[in-house]
C-alpha cells in the first residue's frame, strides 16, 4: 500500500496549502511533498511491490518506469518555485501551489492506472486542474492561451472518454464481463471485436495524443506553453506528456493482445514522424524562444511516438527518451524562465545579448538546447541514438531518414533562435530590466542540477534504470 | 343508406364544423391576455354577412379573379374528402392518395396567388412572393412528413399510413408537421393574422382586395385547410387503428382540439419571426420530419 | 431493456441537437441542451433489467439534477454577468451548420451498421444518437463565435458521450459514471470562471477577439 502514498500525500498537501494562510511561506510545501514523494517513488523503484493483477491502481512495470522522474523533476521544480514565487510575492499562491500538489498526485495516480476509468478520470482531473496553472499571468494573452487549452484539451478528454467507451463495449461484445482492468482486457485479447477494437485506438490515440501535444492535436501547446510561468511549462512538458504517453502504451497493448498490432504501430509511426515534421517546420520560422520550447516538445513526443511503434526495442528506447527529455526540457524551461523574466519579452526581435544579461541563465540555456537537440554525450543522445537502432533493426530506413532529417533542421531552427537571444549586445532597456532580477543561487541551481542529471544520465545510464525500462517492455509486450 | 349518412357527416364536418376552429383559436389568444374575445361562433357570422355582400370587381382583372378563389376552394374540398376522418375513413381511398393530396394543397395555393397576382397591386405581389417561396420549403417537410409515415407502415394509401401510431418518431413527426402546420396556415411565428400592415403580412395581403362570396370561399377554405391539417396531424401521431370506432372519433376530436388550442398558445406567445430567419425554421422543421423518417427507417429494418 | 422507448427519447435528443445548431439566442441554446440532459439523464431508468436497482436511479437523478438544472444556471449566470443574449453571425451559418449535422445523423445512422452490436442493443439508436450529438457539438465548437456557444457545443458532445455510455451501464460500474459527471461539472465550472475572466479582460466574450497569440 506504500504506492497509495505517492497519492495520498501529494493530495493531502494541496489540501493543507489551499488552507495554508501565510502568502510567503507557503511555497516552501512544495519541495516539502516533493521530497517526500521522490523518497518513497525511489524507495519503490529500488524494492517495487507486488502488484495484483486485478487491481485498479498499483506501482507496476510501467509506472516503475517512469514515475521517478517526474517525481524528481517535480522536487527540482519545486525548489526552483520556492524562489520564483519569491520574485513574484505580490501574486498571491494559494491556487497555485495548492493545484500543483494536487497535480503530482493525480500524475502519480495517472501513471499508477490499471483501469481504463481510473485513468480516465485522472487525467481529466489534471487537465483541469492546470487551467487556472496556465492563467497565473493574468494577461490577456494567457487567457488567450487558456480559452485554446480548455477547448482543445476538452475535446481531447472527450474524445478519449469516448474511446474507452468503445474499449469497453468492444470487451463486451466479445463477452466479458464488464472488467475493464488493462490486464483483463490483454486477457480477453483476440476475444475483443475488431471493429470496436479499431475505433477504440483511433480515438484514445487522438484523445490522449491531444494530451501529449503530437502534431495535429498539438494546436494548444505553443501558446499554452508560451504564456504560462516556465514552472507550470516544465512539469506539463516533463510529467504531464508522460502519463499521456503511458496510456498510450497500455492501450497498445490492449490492441496488440487483440490482434490490430501492426495498424497500431503505423498509425503511431505516421503520427510520430508527422510531429516530427510539424515540430521541425515550425522550429524553423518561430521568433519566441518559449513557442520554441513547446515546438521542441511537440518534436519529441513525435520521438516518443515513434519509438513506441518499433517494438520492444522501440518502447525501451522511448522509455529511457522519458528520462533524458523530462530532465533536459526541465533544465531548459526553468533557464528559459530567469531569461524571459530578465528580458521582459519572450520575443527574438527585442531580445539580446542575453549571455551579458544573464550569463548563467545563457549559459544553461545554450547547454540544454544543445542536450535536447542530440549533442553526446547528453542523455537525449543516447535515447534518440537507440531508437535510430531500434528503427533500422526493424527495417524502417525511409521513416529512419526522416526521423534524421527532422532532427537536423530542428536543430537548426533551435540554433537560430538560441543563439538570436543570447549573442550581441543587449539594449539599454534589457540591461535596466536584467537588474532587477539577479541571478540568484535559487534560480540557477535547480535547471543547472537538471542539465547535470541529464549528462549523467546520458554518460552512466545505470543498469538498474535498464532493467527497470526491460520489466515494462515484457509487461507491455508478453509474447513478442 | 348508410353511405349517405356517411357522406352527410363527411359534409357536415368538413363543412359546418371547420370555422369552429379559427374562432376557438381566437378565443384561446383573447384568453390569455386577459380579454373575453369574439364569440366562437364569429366566423360563421362573417362568412353569412360576406355571402349577402356585392363584389367590388377591378375592371381590369381578368375572370381569373373569380375564378382563383373558387377553384381553390374547389381544391382545397377535394383534399378534404380525400383525407380520412378517424374511424369514418375518406369518401375516397386508393393507392397514392397521398400524392393527389398534396397537389391539391398545392393547386389551391397557386390558384390563390393567382388570384392575388390578377390585381396588379404591388402588395399582393409581394405576399405572393413570399407564400410561394414559403411554400417551397413547408412542402419539402410535408413530403418528408409522408415518406416517414410510408416507410413506416409500407403503403402509400393514407387510411393505412395514418391508422398506425408514428412509432418512435412520433415526437419529432408531430414538431415538424406542427411546424409545418403553422406556416401552411399563416400563424405566428410565420404571419400575423392580426397585423394590419400591409409590408408585414404574408396571407392577408394576397387577399386584400377579395370581397362579397369570393372572399368568403377563401376564408371557409382556409378554416377547412386548418382543420384538414390538424386531422392529419393527430392521426399521425395516434394509433387510430387500434382504437374502437367510438374510441377513435372521440381521440380525433380531442386531439384537434389539443392541436387548435395549442396554435392559440404558441399564437399568444410568440412573436413573429424575422422574415430572413423563416427558412431557418422551416429548414428545422424539414429536418425534424426527415429525422423520424430516419427513425422509421432503423426501426423496419432492425 | 425496452427498444421503443429508448427510440423515443433517443429521436427526441437528436430533434433538440437540430433546434441547438438552428438557435441564434443563447437562452434557447443553453435550454435545448438542458433538455437534452434531462432527456438522456432519463435513460438509464429505461434500461434496467427487472428490478430497479437504486444505485442506478440515484445517477439518473443526478445526472437529470446537474445537466438539467446545475449547469444551465451556471452558465446562465456568466451570460448575465457577460451581458449577451444573442449569438453573432457564426463562422458556419445556421443554415449551413443545420445541413451538415443532419447529414452527419444520416451518415451515422447508416455507418452504425458497421459496429456489431450485442443483441440487446441492436435495436436501438443508441451509437447513432451518440455519433449525431457528438457531430452536433462539434460543430457548434468550431463554428460558433461567442465562448458560451462553444461551451454549449462541449455539452452537447458530453451528452453524445454519455448516451453511448449507457451501452456500457450495466457493466460499468457507476463509480466511473459519477466521475464522469463529477467531472463534467467541475469543468462547467473552471470554464464558467474562465469565461469570467475572459470578459473582464477583453470586455466580450466574442472569441474572434482572442486572436492575437500567433507565430
Amino acid at each position: 500500500m506504500i504506492s497509495l502514498l505517492l497519492i495520498i500525500v501529494p493530495l493531502v498537501g494541496a489540501v493543507i496549502a489551499a488552507a495554508w494562510p501565510d502568502n510567503r511561506t507557503r511555497p516552501w510545501l512544495l519541495p516539502a511533498f516533493g521530497l517526500v514523494h521522490v523518497v518513497v517513488s525511489f524507495w519503490l523503484f529500488v524494492a517495487p511491490p507486488e502488484v495484483a493483477p486485478g487491481a485498479w491502481i498499483g506501482f507496476d512495470a510501467l509506472a516503475r518506469a517512469v514515475l521517478p522522474v517526474v517525481s524528481l523533476l517535480f522536487l527540482i521544480c519545486a525548489a526552483y518555485g520556492v524562489s520564483y514565487l519569491r520574485i513574484r510575492s505580490e501574486r498571491p499562491n494559494r491556487a497555485f501551489v495548492s493545484l500543483l500538489l494536487a497535480i503530482l498526485g493525480l500524475l502519480s495516480a495517472g501513471h499508477q492506472a490499471r483501469h481504463l476509468g481510473i485513468l480516465w478520470i485522472t487525467t481529466e482531473a489534471v487537465t483541469l486542474a492546470t487551467v487556472p496553472l496556465l492563467h497565473f499571468n493574468g494577461t490577456p494573452r494567457a487567457f488567450e492561451a487558456t480559452w485554446k487549452f480548455l477547448l482543445v484539451g476538452g475535446t481531447g478528454i472527450a474524445l478519449s472518454l469516448l474511446g474507452s467507451f468503445c474499449l469497453g463495449y468492444a470487451s463486451l461484445h466479445g463477452g466479458g464481463e464488464g472488467d475493464l482492468t488493462f490486464a483483463a482486457l490483454t486477457a480477453q485479447g483476440a476475444g475483443l471485436s475488431r471493429p470496436w477494437v479499431l475505433a477504440a485506438w483511433l480515438l484514445l490515440l487522438v484523445g490522449y495524443g491531444t494530451k501529449m501535444g503530437i502534431a495535429p492535436m498539438h494546436t494548444w501547446k505553443p501558446d499554452a506553453y508560451g504564456e504560462a510561468p516556465s514552472i507550470v511549462g516544465a512539469i506539463l512538458a516533463g510529467g504531464v506528456t508522460t502519463v499521456a504517453f503511458t496510456a498510450i502504451l497500455r492501450v497498445r497493448a490492449v490492441v496488440g493482445a487483440a490482434g490490430e498490432g501492426a495498424v497500431a504501430d503505423r498509425t503511431l509511426l505516421v503520427i510520430g514522424s508527422f510531429s516530427m515534421l510539424v515540430a521541425a517546420l515550425f522550429l524553423l520560422g518561430t521568433r519566441d524562444f518559449k513557442r520554441m520550447l513547446a515546438y521542441s516538445s511537440v518534436e519529441h513526443m513525435g520521438i516518443l511516438s515513434f519509438g513506441a511503434a518499433l517494438g520492444g526495442a522501440g518502447v525501451a528506447a522511448a522509455l529511457f527518451h522519458v528520462w533524458s527529455n523530462g530532465l533536459t526540457k526541465g533544465a531548459l524551461f526553468l533557464s528559459a524562465g530567469n531569461i524571459r523574466r530578465a528580458a521582459g519579452s519572450p520575443s527574438m526581435d527585442d531580445v539580446r545579448g542575453m549571455s551579458v544579461v544573464t550569463p548563467r541563465s545563457a549559459a544553461i540555456f545554450v547547454a540544454g538546447m544543445f542536450a535536447v537537440t542530440a549533442l553526446p554525450p547528453f542523455g537525449p543522445f543516447f535515447s534518440e541514438l537507440q531508437v535510430v537502432r531500434a528503427a533500422l533493426a526493424g527495417g524502417h530506413t525511409a521513416a529512419t531518414a526522416i526521423f534524421l532529417g527532422c532532427l537536423l533542421l530542428a536543430f537548426f531552427g533551435m540554433t537560430r533562435v538560441v543563439f538570436g537571444i543570447v549573442d550581441g549586445r543587449p539594449r539599454p532597456s534589457t540591461r535596466l530590466n536584467g537588474k532587477r532580477f539577479a541571478e540568484t543561487a535559487g534560480v540557477i541551481a535547480p535547471p543547472l542540477l537538471l542539465l547535470g542529471l541529464s549528462l549523467w544520465l546520458g554518460l552512466f545510464t545505470p543498469a538498474i534504470l535498464r532493467e527497470a525500462w526491460s520489466a515494462a517492455v515484457v509487461m507491455l509486450y508478453p509474447n513478442p | 343508406m348508410t353511405l349517405i349518412l356517411e357522406f352527410g357527416l363527411r359534409l357536415t364536418v368538413w363543412l359546418l364544423l371547420a370555422p369552429l376552429l379559427p374562432g376557438i383559436i381566437n378565443k384561446v389568444k383573447a384568453w390569455v391576455a386577459g380579454r373575453r374575445g369574439p364569440p366562437v361562433l364569429q366566423l360563421y357570422y362573417d362568412l353569412a354577412k360576406l355571402w349577402r355582400k356585392g363584389v367590388v370587381l377591378s375592371t381590369l382583372a381578368s375572370p381569373g379573379f373569380i375564378v382563383g378563389p373558387a377553384a381553390a376552394w374547389v381544391a382545397l374540398f377535394g383534399a378534404a374528402m380525400l383525407m380520412p376522418l378517424g374511424p369514418a375513413g375518406s369518401a375516397l381511398a386508393f393507392k397514392g392518395d397521398v400524392l393527389l393530396l398534396v397537389y391539391l394543397l398545392a393547386l389551391a395555393r397557386f390558384c390563390t396567388a393567382w388570384a392575388a397576382m390578377e390585381t396588379g397591386s404591388a402588395f399582393e405581389g409581394m405576399g405572393a412572393a413570399r407564400e410561394v417561396s414559403f411554400a417551397v420549403l413547408a412542402e419539402a417537410a410535408v413530403i418528408a412528413a409522408v415518406l416517414s409515415l410510408s416507410v413506416q407502415t409500407g403503403s402509400v394509401s393514407l387510411i393505412t399510413m395514418l391508422s398506425p401510431s408514428a412509432g418512435a418518431g412520433a415526437v419529432l413527426l408531430a414538431a415538424g408537421l406542427f411546424t409545418v402546420l403553422l406556416a401552411e396556415n399563416c400563424r405566428v411565428p410565420f404571419d400575423d393574422p392580426n397585423t394590419h400592415l400591409e409590408l408585414t403580412m404574408i396571407h392577408e395581403v394576397m387577399v386584400l382586395d377579395h370581397s362579397g362570396p369570393p372572399l368568403a370561399a377563401i376564408l371557409h377554405g382556409a378554416s377547412m385547410k386548418l382543420l384538414l391539417y390538424a386531422v392529419l396531424l393527430v392521426q399521425a401521431v395516434l394509433p387510430m387503428g387500434e382504437l374502437s370506432p367510438l374510441g377513435a372519433a372521440g381521440a380525433l376530436a380531442a386531439g384537434v382540439l389539443v392541436v387548435t388550442v395549442g396554435i392559440g398558445t404558441v399564437e399568444s406567445f410568440l412573436a413573429r419571426l424575422a422574415f430572413r430567419r423563416v427558412p431557418l425554421l422551416l429548414t428545422t422543421a424539414f429536418l425534424l420530419c426527415l429525422f423520424a423518417l430516419l427513425v422509421a427507417w432503423k426501426g423496419s429494418a432492425a | 431493456m425496452s427498444p421503443g422507448i429508448l427510440n423515443i427519447l433517443i429521436g427526441v435528443a437528436m430533434g433538440l441537437n437540430l433546434i441547438a445548431l438552428a438557435s441564434s439566442r443563447l437562452p434557447s441554446l443553453i435550454r435545448a441542451m438542458s433538455l437534452q440532459g434531462v432527456v438522456l439523464g432519463m435513460m438509464p431508468l429505461f434500461m434496467g433489467h427487472e428490478s430497479l436497482d437504486w444505485r442506478v436511479a440515484a445517477v439518473a437523478v443526478a445526472t437529470m439534477v446537474g445537466k438539467g438544472v446545475i449547469i444551465p444556471s451556471l452558465l446562465r449566470r456568466a451570460m448575465r454577468a457577460a451581458n449577451i443574449e444573442r449569438e453573432i453571425e457564426p463562422f458556419l451559418g445556421y443554415v449551413p451548420s443545420m445541413m451538415v449535422g443532419a447529414g452527419g445523423t444520416i451518415a451515422a445512422v447508416a455507418l452504425a451498421r458497421a459496429l456489431p452490436l450485442l443483441p440487446e442493443h441492436a435495436e436501438t439508436l443508441l451509437v447513432p444518437g451518440a455519433i449525431a450529438s457528438i457531430l452536433t457539438g462539434f460543430i457548434l465548437l468550431i463554428g460558433r463565435v461567442k465562448a458560451i456557444s462553444q461551451v454549449c457545443g462541449y455539452l452537447i458532445l458530453e451528452n453524445g458521450i454519455y448516451l453511448f455510455g449507457l451501452l456500457l451501464i450495466h457493466s460499468t460500474p457507476l463509480l466511473v459514471e459519477s466521475g464522469i459527471l463529477l467531472d463534467v461539472t467541475v469543468g462547467v465550472f473552471v470554464i464558467g470562471i474562465i469565461v469570467d475572466r475572459i470578459q473582464r479582460a477583453f470586455d466580450s466574450l466574442d472569441t474572434r477577439k482572442l486572436t492575437t497569440l500567433r507565430e
